[in-house]
């Protein structure tokens, strides 16, 4: 398997580590337990496409958000991963 | 020995002709037995020269077998080479380059090969069917089965396996191409050769010793000629690499192919500086797969007798290896292309008895051809069965009826040779194993290559196209169609005119059905139609099934002339369209690929880098123990004469608390953390706060998970405004850093700071105990070190020997202690001028142990207790975790579990009885003599002697841990049989007040 | 359904072919079951016969999209262990081993149950201590488990590098009574004797949705139509998402790849089942001959099926550090299984947020030496619409909670267990 790296260019499985579903959001720091939960335990985990997390850990050391399809390992997409960052608000947004 | 008397010894060799060379003779030997053969021969032809037809011994019933194929597909000639530490099991006598001094043995087989004592199962054979094993063994006990499979697995398994380490060496290859070419024969060098007239960077692999693939097996011709230019050329070219003796046998994702090179398996051993094999990893843009077919066997009575052979390869020996295979051969075909093997054998002078075909007559001018030679055509007739036992005497042949189903045999013609072929099958595993399907096609009988997956085409015979003028056009179109895929013109080149040809179209005919005698379909693993049979009356339907519970395709040959009869046979049983069953899958790798080219250099001490300290040369001639802790090599202790690790341990810890020691930490990791926001970083990594601590202060810290358990711990110290030094465990350093550097990137891209890992730039050092300030201060320039000027927790920038250091005061063993952290260069000087200034206070070097035995006495979480199951609560440092700002991992630690106060905390152990130390992991119980399951309170993650306190103590996770405070339990370790009486009681066993590091 | 012995053998032997029967029917599944169980590996085909054999339900479909015991059963290294640390996995793998001893003459189809034993590898002093604390524990709760020093794991295992290895041997944690079992054997065991006992089992049947009323399962349809259903179990390892998707639920879960090999068949050269401490390797040898082994996943989401070369260089070359005679042995086949990695690393058996509906599931790479014990538990869940106490901590709710079984300490990073 070859992955692309938006800044090194395609490189080899062995150069990346892993870091899993990129569409979560890390919660406001006072959200509900049950988002919390959600969020570190809980996952899609699609059969087709998924953007996911990778660190090009022995290249150039950025994460990135690669799109992948997990059924065929075809690739279709690949960024830098702090301009995919959906930000969290800093406090949840409690209604009275 | 002379040539000529070479030759004179290898009855079945023709007197001229082939690409052996008749100047080199080469002496071999075979179960004890000197041969001659001559270079360019395979251990397979140079036995059948030799006129040797028992090979070997087939899996299960131990029947005799000899030489099916001649090459890869092998599943009969399976032989073990060399000897001692080169042994080397199961490998094919059909691909097997001979050498001078070859040694090869038969397997599977006892006493000798002609002599089988396990042949017994043959007999049996009718209580062994398909899945018999599954079926009994059962009783009468419930043990039973230990007691029959001690016997089955001698009995099973073929070759033996070396029992000495490989004294060969493999090397790894790394590479990039635009086009990959697997196979060279007549299409892989028209695709080759118009890539690389093209401009292509193009690599060529051929898994033989020489290119040229088929036409290497025929009569020499305009095909022939034409290909040995065409090498040449592309020999020449030096956008083109070709790589001989190399199987592609992996295509993995995204266009990475596995390549295995045989460098030096055709010589007696490597030559100096020679690796054995070279695994390639090569990254490719678009693949050719010319890897051409392997011919299919029929299935008929005692098909497997030594003699009987595939009709291709005989005449693969007889042109290539100049070996006449037989004396008296006949022909059982269903398609034209095996006519040849005919006629080639007659016209070598070989006699053929007859050609028996199923179908009312063949094509083209055949018959003439035959009648020219005055061989025999049996039209509409089969083999039903062949005869003989260690070889062939001869086969029944009967006509068929007007269904199509033999009659009984009327005929017995004699021949020693029998050759067969029901047709060919495209290598589609490559393509297979890229993602594609292959399709059956309705005319060839056979798979053939689906849709492509990936960025790869078959050309040739691996896709069909059986003749040589077929395959040659199809091999340049094949690398048109990449090139036009890579945007490279395309370059025409001219192709040989070659004579039309007998095509392998076959007659549907696979099994010929008869009550007589075994009828093979996978050889090497023993299994018949009728096993197939019984499968699917059995339920046993889906070919999955039916290939798990025959075994059929899962020997050495993974089914190569098996796996499409099988599903003829398998179609038939059920009744249905042979359309509906896909193949089994296609895995990894091609052919057998030894482990050790897997390995490559990273084999035994190389298995895994080592790292070493800048100190580590200090250490060693200084006769320090090493351990690994990791990758790391560090020291554990100094042995003084003929001390044991106990004793030097004892004098290290004493000596360190009454006087001053010094111990290498630079394998702790070191993160540099730096910018405006590096503050707030550190405030959202750490459960306590980091964003107030002053500049020149360190502060011990923890970091949670994000699930609110203990990840790691170590000091972080603030070096300026916006500079701190992060220390982490040895285990944790690496993923310490892609932890921070995750959450910078993904979480909190706003924040301006930066992290670099600088573990390996900075070498540190930990001086401890009460003379370490005295030590200091006479090595020390450019700063005060005095407890005024350096209290607990200070940090400075200093000299030593010269070089710049950085002066921690913290403490790990309790005492009063420095870390003194310099750039790795400096770090052995920096040691050794503090070992020199120490000196009048009797510096000592202590190790690894000594330091565990202090930080125990001392209350000290570490490594045992970090053990990813424990919350900062457990370990005592829930008053550490703060209440006022948000960090990772502060919301699901107080889920309820998580949160309970009743959970195993650390908590410190003594051995209540005299000389019995704790041992690590003994589990704390009530009532050490209760019955299984017994309630486990907890267990010991560190236990020790210690010296300074003269008991032995451990620390441990209790549950309730604070309110069994000064009771006592047992420590019982049920594996040894032992359990010790313990109290529990602070972990802080030393020093609890802090009294001396604060001195 | 023919008896299996010696006899039927014989009788085999003599009739031919037509003395056997079929090892199970090949029926249409019916317009509605007590209870549907998804996936037809070895999990969900002993969950329904001992639905049958324990409580007395055989109203039961076992729906399989493809052929029966052709997922995770069939792809599996066959290792049988109950060398857990953790009460709440231990006391599941070791009924399980239980019920292993036994599971031939219960099935009546040897399952070739070889208990030779299991050797965990440890390669430093910490090591030998989590030994220590693992082994003491498996003590307590009344499993076997043996201690062994280096000299000890030389003589069970002399082709071991005690010479020149990057991490020495330092002893090992054996397990006699574990060991392997024949893979396929155990699904086709399980599939014949619940069809003996009237189960439905429902090939090239793939579940595409499961119906519900409320917040109660009425049925799934299937790529053979709507099957009604009172209670439905999903036992789909590897997919267990995509199932609980289609009743709107996400899982703790990721789905990896984990590759295991085969080398060519050899004479008997290593004799018990031998597991690396310095890293992630395992190796047994098949009754046949070949070495059987594997490793690390390959770490990322994958229902592939197919793995990638680094991680086969990885396997390989962590297993010649163990074994530097095997080099010349030659690799045969590899292939990939898709694991449902859960969050702490050990399985889900329970009831799920939906009436009716039951998972067993995220069984990382252990599920196949749990087989018959999570079948029997599984079976329970569903027969009295609560767990078993045995399978009582390994509820989905533990995660909200915080009773996590973590064996390694590896936290939420499924790839990491």
């Amino acid at each position: 398997m070859r992955l692309p790296c938006p800044w090194c260019g395609d490189r080899d499985l062995n150069e990346f580590g892993y870091g899993g579903d990129a569409t979560l959001q890390r919660p406001a720091d006072d959200a509900p337990m049950k988002e919390w939960v959600d969020y570190v335990f809980f996952r899609d985990n699609p059969r087709g496409s998924h953007r996911e997390h990778w660190q090009h850990i022995q290249g150039c050391r950025a994460w990135i958000v690669v799109e992948r399809d997990t059924l065929t390992h075809e690739i279709t997409g690949s960024w830098p991963a702090n301009e995919m960052v959906v930000a969290a608000p800093a406090k949840s947004e409690v209604t009275p | 020995m002379s040539a000529a008397k070479a030759n004179k010894a290898q009855p079945h060799r023709s007197p001229d002709g082939g690409r052996i060379d008749r100047g080199t003779p080469l002496s071999f030997r075979f179960d004890g037995q000197s041969y001659q053969g001559y270079a360019g021969d395979t251990l397979a032809s140079a036995l059948l020269a030799n006129g040797v037809k028992l090979v070997g011994r087939s899996f299960k019933y131990h029947r005799p077998r000899g030489i099916l194929s001649a090459g890869v597909e092998e599943p009969n000639a399976l032989v073990q080479l060399r000897s001692g530490a080169r042994h080397e099991p199961n490998l094919r006598a059909t691909v097997a380059e001979l050498y001078d001094g070859l040694e090869a043995t038969s397997q599977n087989r006892w006493p000798s090969l002609a002599f089988d004592v396990s042949a017994i199962n043959n007999v049996f054979s009718a209580f062994l069917g398909a899945g018999f094993y599954y079926k009994t063994f059962m009783g009468p006990t419930r043990g039973a089965w230990h007691f029959y499979e001690r016997i089955i697995r001698k009995a099973a398994g073929l070759g033996t396996a070396p029992t000495l380490p490989d004294p060969d060496r493999y090397e790894k290859a790394h590479a990039h191409c635009d086009l990959l070419v697997v196979g060279g024969g007549a299409a892989g060098l028209a695709a080759a050769l118009t890539a690389g007239r093209s401009g292509a960077r193009v690599f060529l692999v051929e898994q033989d010793n020489e290119l040229g693939g088929a036409l290497l097996g025929e009569a020499a011709g305009a095909g022939l000629a034409w290909a040995t230019d065409a090498a040449s050329e592309l020999a020449s070219l030096p956008n083109v690499r070709i790589l001989t003796r190399t199987t592609a046998f992996g295509f993995y994702d995204h266009g990475v192919m596995g390549l295995v090179e045989r460098v030096a398996d055709h010589l007696p051993q490597p030559g100096a500086h020679q690796p054995r094999q070279r695994l390639w990893t090569l990254r490719t843009k678009q693949v050719v797969i010319a890897a051409g077919a392997h011919e299919r066997p029929l299935v008929f009575g005692d098909n497997d007798i030594p003699g009987v052979m595939l009709a291709g390869a005989v005449r693969r020996y007889l042109h290539r290896w100049a070996v006449t295979p037989g004396e008296r051969a006949t022909v059982f075909a269903n398609h034209d292309e095996a006519y040849r093997t005919a006629l080639d054998l007659a016209d070598a002078g070989v006699a053929v008895a007859a050609v028996v075909d199923p179908r009312p007559v063949p094509g083209g001018d055949l018959l003439r051809a035959l009648a020219e030679r005055g061989i025999e055509h049996l039209s509409n007739h089969v083999v039903v069965r062949a005869r003989g036992g260690r070889h062939l005497l001869g086969a029944e042949v009967a006509a068929l009826d007007a269904d199509g189903n033999p009659t009984e045999p009327t005929r017995f013609i004699s021949s020693d040779l029998l050759a067969m072929s029901g047709g060919w099958n495209p290598a589609v595993q490559l393509h297979a194993q890229s993602g594609g399907k292959p399709q059956w096609d309705s005319r060839l009988f056979t798979f053939v290559p689906g849709t492509s997956k990936q960025a790869e085409r078959s050309a040739g015979a691996a896709a069909g196209h059986m003749t040589l003028a077929s395959a040659l056009t199809d091999g340049v179109s094949a690398a048109g169609a990449a090139l036009e895929a890579l945007g490279h013109a395309l370059k025409p080149i001219d192709l040989p005119a070659v004579e039309p040809e007998a095509e392998a179209v076959p007659a549907p005919l696979w099994e010929v059905y008869t009550r007589k005698g075994k009828r093979f379909v996978d050889f090497q693993h023993d299994v018949t139609a009728k096993d197939l049979d019984q499968a699917v009356r059995e339920g046993y339907r889906a070919p999955e099934h039916a290939k798990r519970y025959t075994t059929l395709g899962m020997a050495t040959d993974q089914g190569k002339t098996a796996n499409v009869n099988a599903l003829e046979v398998l179609a038939r049983a059920r009744g249905e369209a042979r359309e509906k069953l896909a193949q089994t899958t296609f895995r990894p790798p091609y052919t057998p690929v030894s482990l050790g080219a897997f390995g490559g250099r990273d084999v035994l001490r190389h298995y895994h880098p080592i790292r070493r300290t800048p100190m580590h040369a200090w250490h060693e001639a200084q006769g320090a123990v090493m351990v690994e802790t990791g990758l790391w090599m560090r020291p554990r202790y100094y042995p003084r004469g003929n001390e044991t690790l106990f004793e030097a341990m004892n004098r290290e810890t004493r000596h360190v608390r009454e006087k001053v020691g010094m111990v290498d930490v630079s394998t702790l990791g070191k993160i540099d953390v730096q910018g405006p926001d590096a503050g707030e970083f550190l405030n959202r990594i750490y459960a306590n706060g980091f964003k107030k601590l002053p500049v020149g202060k360190a502060r011990y810290g923890v970091m949670l998970r994000e699930d609110g358990m203990v990840f790691d711990d170590g000091t972080c110290s603030r070096l300026s405004e916006s500079h701190y030094l992060v220390t982490t465990t040895t285990a944790n350093a690496a993923r310490i850093l892609s932890h921070m550097e995750y959450h910078l990137q993904t979480c909190w891209p706003d924040l301006r700071v930066h992290v670099a890992s600088v573990t390996d730039q900075i070498a540190a050092m930990a001086i401890a105990g009460p003379r370490s300030r005295a030590v200091l201060e006479k090595a020390v320039e450019g700063a005060e070190v005095s407890n005024e000027a350096l209290p607990f927790m200070g940090v400075v920038h200093a000299r030593i020997a010269g070089k710049p250091v950085i002066i921690f005061r913290i403490s790990f063993s309790g005492e009063l202690a420095y870390e003194v952290a310099a750039g790795a260069d400096h770090g052995l000087a920096v040691w050794e001028a503090l070992m020199e200034a120490g000196q009048d206070s009797e510096i000592m070097a202590y190790g690894t142990e000594a330091m565990a035995v202090m930080r125990i006495e001392k209350g000290h979480a570490a490594g045992p207790e970090l053990s990813g199951q424990t919350t900062a609560a457990d370990l005592g440092l829930g008053k550490l975790c703060s209440t006022k700002k948000p960090y990772i991992g502060h919301r699901l630690k107080e889920r309820p579990v998580t949160a309970d106060p009743h959970r195993p905390a650390l908590v410190g152990l003594v051995s209540l009885e005299d000389n019995k130390r704790i041992p690590g992991g003994a589990q704390l119980v009530e009532d050490p003599k209760a019955q299984a399951p017994v309630p486990m309170l907890g267990y010991a993650t560190s236990p020790t002697y210690s010296i300074t306190l003269n008991k032995n103590i451990a620390l441990g996770l209790l549950k309730d841990g604070a309110e069994r405070m000064g009771t006592t339990l047992y420590a019982t370790n049920p594996l040894n049989n032992t359990t010790v009486k313990v109290e529990v009681v602070s972990p802080h066993f030393f020093d609890p007040e802090g009294k001396r590091l604060h001195a | 359904m023919t008896h299996y012995s010696i006899f039927s053998l014989v009788k085999g032997a003599l009739c031919g072919p037509g003395a056997w029967s079929p090892a199970w029917r090949e029926p249409e599944p019916k317009a509605e079951y007590d209870v549907v169980i998804v996936g037809a590996g070895g999990h969900g085909l002993a969950t329904a016969y001992y639905l049958a054999k324990e409580h007395g339900i055989t109203n039961v479909a076992v729906l399989e999209k493809g052929y029966l015991g052709g997922g995770n059963t069939g792809r599996n290294t066959t290792i049988v262990r109950s060398n857990y640390l953790l009460d709440g996995n231990a006391h599941l793998y070791e009924w399980s081993m239980k019920l292993w001893e036994n599971l031939s003459h219960d099935l009546n189809y040897n399952v070739m149950f070889s208990q030779r034993g299991v050797l965990n590898l440890a390669h430093s002093d910490a090591q030998m201590d989590a030994f220590r604390r693992r082994g003491n524990s498996m003590r307590l709760n009344g499993i076997d488990a043996e201690l062994l020093d280096r000299e000890g794991v030389r003589a069970m295992v002399p082709h071991l590098n005690f010479e020149d290895a990057r991490f020495p041997i330092y002893g090992g944690l054996l397990q006699p009574r574990g060991g392997t079992a024949r893979h396929d054997a155990v699904a086709w065991g399980f599939a014949r004797a619940a069809d003996s006992r009237g189960i439905d089992i429902i090939q090239n049947c793939e579940v595409t949705g499961i119906r519900r009323e409320g917040n109660r399962v009425t049925g799934v349809e299937t790529s053979r139509g709507f099957i009604g259903a009172k209670k439905i179990g999903i036992a789909v390892a590897g997919n267990s998402s995509r199932l609980a998707a289609m009743a709107g639920l996400r899982l703790p879960m990721e789905s990896h790849l984990l590759q295991a090999f085969v080398s060519e068949a050899l004479k008997p050269v290593i004799d018990t089942v031998v597991t690396y401490g310095a890293h992630h390797f395992y190796v047994s040898q098949s009754d046949k001959g070949s070495l059987v082994f594997g490793g690390d996943l390959d770490g990322y989401n994958s229902y592939a099926q197919r793995g990638n070369l680094p991680v086969v260089e990885d396997v390989i070359t962590a297993g010649l550090s163990l074994f530097p005679n095997l080099s010349r042995v030659k690799l045969l086949r590899h292939w990939g299984g898709v694991m449902d990695m859960s969050m702490d690393g050990s399985p889900i058996i329970g009831k799920l947020p939906v009436e009716g509906l039951y998972l067993n599931g995220g069984w990382c790479y252990g599920g196949f030496k749990a087989t018959p014990g999570s079948g029997w538990v599984f079976a329970h869940t569903i027969a009295n619409d609560q767990p078993h106490p045995i399978n009582e901590p390994l509820s989905l709710e533990r995660f909200e909670t915080g009773a996590v079984l973590d064996e390694k300490g590896a936290g939420p990073v499924p790839g990491h267990h």
